[in-house]
């Protein structure tokens, strides 16, 4: 699903150019489940954004679903990740004023989809929240929130989906819960990848990358 | 994206911001009903004169005594010179083959008795072409005949407001009026010519032979019987140009002018002074259009500085927005919609506006005894809401260029 190879990645800051990943190749299988974890600064978050097609190497080629995605331009990458990607965030990234329903329905808007409430509907279904799709974000817990997150992320059945710390503004019994949601999810057959710093997190996933100085430390 | 997503996407944005949205909106508002308003008002009085000016007579021409004064001048105030008499108006008559009915015309303020009442007024001298020159149509009885003026009869026909002040509800005609001390029996009431063009509404006329004979008898310095103008009609709109030559001629002839030597008359046509009013109108709307056009200019930059501030505020939301695979066109036509269904509203507002002044205006007008065509021409409406919807447009795209252009990892990381 996710072929890296010799990835590197550079950012300038004016003069100096400070490395954020030098060297990294992992692969990915279809179906799997797997935890990115390393210290801040180690360059997981970088390794995130570019498997999310939101940031391009700087070398290296990166194959997602069997596509070189390393060389595609601003509108392909936007194609990919409305259609093979779903994103989940720390913060819940869901818009303020408008219902669960419309923020399950964002992704397909961009793709052109009919019958969009439908399927967002579904989607909702699927994360249990189906009671509250008239609810706006404020009304909902912080577990509901990213539930919906969630769905947002399923609406377009994605090839991936790429969870960024999704515990990380969470209590530890809303944390197994979605954890456990996630594992069902993953059973579907959908490939799931996420950063955490928690091992009791990392420990649902199949395996972990450890990510140090930008290099993988342990992938296993 | 498709269009009506877009549009439902930004109304829903933009109300939720509904103070925000309003007082944006007010700039162009304010803009529209400018534009509306004023060149409704000003095309309504430039109909409105026209029409009186067309009530002054068809293809008239007017004779004044004294020199021209200037471009607009009607050669000093009337009657204030006595070069003009009544032999020259004969001559015109006469000798200029362009021009088909000559009314020459003496006026003198009288004192006129009815009854009770005293009334201070203009009292005109004319001949029976007069009311045809000057389109003078007749209420009630008939006007001054041919007989009349050969025979110097004592008749008078009243202009229709001198006739309420008068006799009131009674009817005029057959009534006998004293003027000087002599009477004069009432056989015609005019009908009303409205407001600009209206002194005559106010005034009487009797034979002008009467006139010179019982109220006034100046004399000219050549010995003939002045008058205070003459009115002349051309065959033609296309003669009239052709008449005016020839009066000027037989007149310079007559009194000798020679060359080089300035005129002691003015001839004005109509067409000329109705060209001239027209002119000041275009320079008016012209005024008026850029006034409108700077509050418009200033309302583009309220919608710019709040599209601005929206972009800042909602960096995340572009962020998720492109996260979940929105194209930067995607994010252009989102805010270039917001911007247009702003200014776009904003119009729409500023047209029922302006439509409101227009009427408020006409009413008040109409109440102080001015009717006025209360209509906002769609082609100002079209025009109005036009240059808003670009004016939005305009100001909502490089706002719309920022927003498109943030980088979604930066955007989401936003505060």
């Amino acid at each position: 699903m996710v072929e890296l190879e010799s990835i590197t990645k550079v950012y300038k800051a004016g003069r100096t150019e400070v490395p954020a990943l030098r060297g990294i190749s992992c692969r990915i299988k279809p179906g799997e489940m797997v935890a990115i974890m390393g210290p801040s600064g180690s360059g997981k978050s970088t390794l995130m954004n570019i498997i999310g097609c939101l940031d391009k190497a700087t070398s290296g080629q990166y194959r997602l679903d069997g596509i070189e995605v390393s060389k595609l331009s601003d509108n392909k990458l936007a194609e990919i990740r409305n259609k093979k990607i779903g994103f989940v965030f720390q913060s819940f990234n869901l818009l303020p004023r408008t219902t669960a329903l419309a923020n399950v329905e964002l992704p397909l808007i961009y793709s052109g989809s009919g019958n969009r409430s439908q399927r967002a509907l579904q989607a909702l279904e699927s994360v249990g929240l189906a009671h509250r799709i008239k609810h706006r974000p404020s009304e909902l817990a912080g577990g509901e929130q990213q539930r919906v997150a969630i769905a947002r992320a399923l609406v377009n059945d994605p090839a991936l989906i790429l969870a960024d710390e999704p515990t990380g503004n969470l209590d530890t019994t809303t944390s197994k819960e979605l954890m456990l949601l996630f594992k069902q999810l993953n059973q579907r057959g959908i490939t799931i990848v996420l950063v955490t710093h928690e091992p009791y997190i990392a420990a649902y996933t199949q395996r972990t990358i450890r990510i140090r100085d930008g290099q993988i430390e342990v992938s296993g | 994206m498709k269009i009506w997503v877009c549009f439902a996407t930004a109304l829903k944005t933009l109300l939720s911001h509904k103070m925000r949205s309003i007082l944006t909106m007010l700039g162009i508002l304010i803009g529209v009903a400018a534009v509306i308003s004023m060149v409704s008002l000003v095309r309504a009085e430039q109909a409105m004169v026209q029409q009186s000016f067309e009530s002054l007579g068809t293809n008239l021409i007017f004779v004044t005594p004294g020199a021209p004064s200037g471009r607009m001048g009607m050669g000093g105030v009337l009657g204030t010179t006595q070069t003009l008499t009544l032999e020259d108006a004969e001559a015109i008559a006469r000798d200029a083959p362009s021009v088909s009915m000559v009314a020459p015309m003496t006026q003198t303020t009288t004192q006129i008795v009815a009854g009770g009442e005293n009334v201070g007024c203009l009292t005109l001298g004319v001949t029976p072409e007069y009311q045809h020159v000057r389109n003078f149509e007749v209420d009630q009885g008939s006007f001054i005949t041919e007989q009349d003026y050969k025979g110097r009869a004592r008749v008078i026909v009243l202009g229709n407001q001198l006739a309420e002040t008068l006799f009131g509800q009674i009817s005029p005609v057959g009534q006998s009026v004293r003027i000087n001390g002599r009477q004069f029996r009432v056989i015609g009431v005019l009908k009303g010519k409205g407001e600009v063009f209206g002194v005559e509404d106010q005034s009487a006329m009797v034979p002008l032979s009467t006139a010179q004979a019982v109220i006034s008898s100046e004399r000219a310095g050549s010995g003939g019987h002045t008058v205070q103008s003459i009115s002349v009609q051309a065959r033609s709109k296309e003669a009239i140009d052709t008449a005016h030559w020839e009066i000027s001629n037989i007149l310079r002839q007559r009194h000798r002018i020679i060359e080089g030597e300035d005129d002691d008359f003015t001839v004005m046509s109509m067409d000329a002074l109705l060209g001239t009013a027209d002119q000041m109108y275009v320079i008016g709307e012209l005024i008026m259009g850029a006034i409108a056009g700077i509050s418009l200019l200033v309302g583009g930059i309220g919608i710019m500085n709040i599209m601005l501030v929206s972009v800042t505020e909602r960096t995340r939301e572009i962020g998720l927005r492109k996260a979940v695979g929105a194209k930067r066109r995607d994010i252009t036509t989102q805010f270039l919609t917001e911007a247009t269904v702003l200014s776009f509203c904003g119009g729409a507002m500023g047209v029922g506006l302006g439509w409101l002044i227009v009427r408020v205006s006409a009413n008040a007008l109409a109440n102080m005894g001015l009717p006025f065509p209360a209509i906002v021409p769609s082609d100002v409406i079209a025009l109005a809401v036009g240059v808003a919807i670009l004016v939005g447009l305009v100001s909502g795209i490089y706002p719309a260029i920022r927003a498109a252009r943030l980088d979604p990892i930066e955007a989401l990381r936003h505060e």
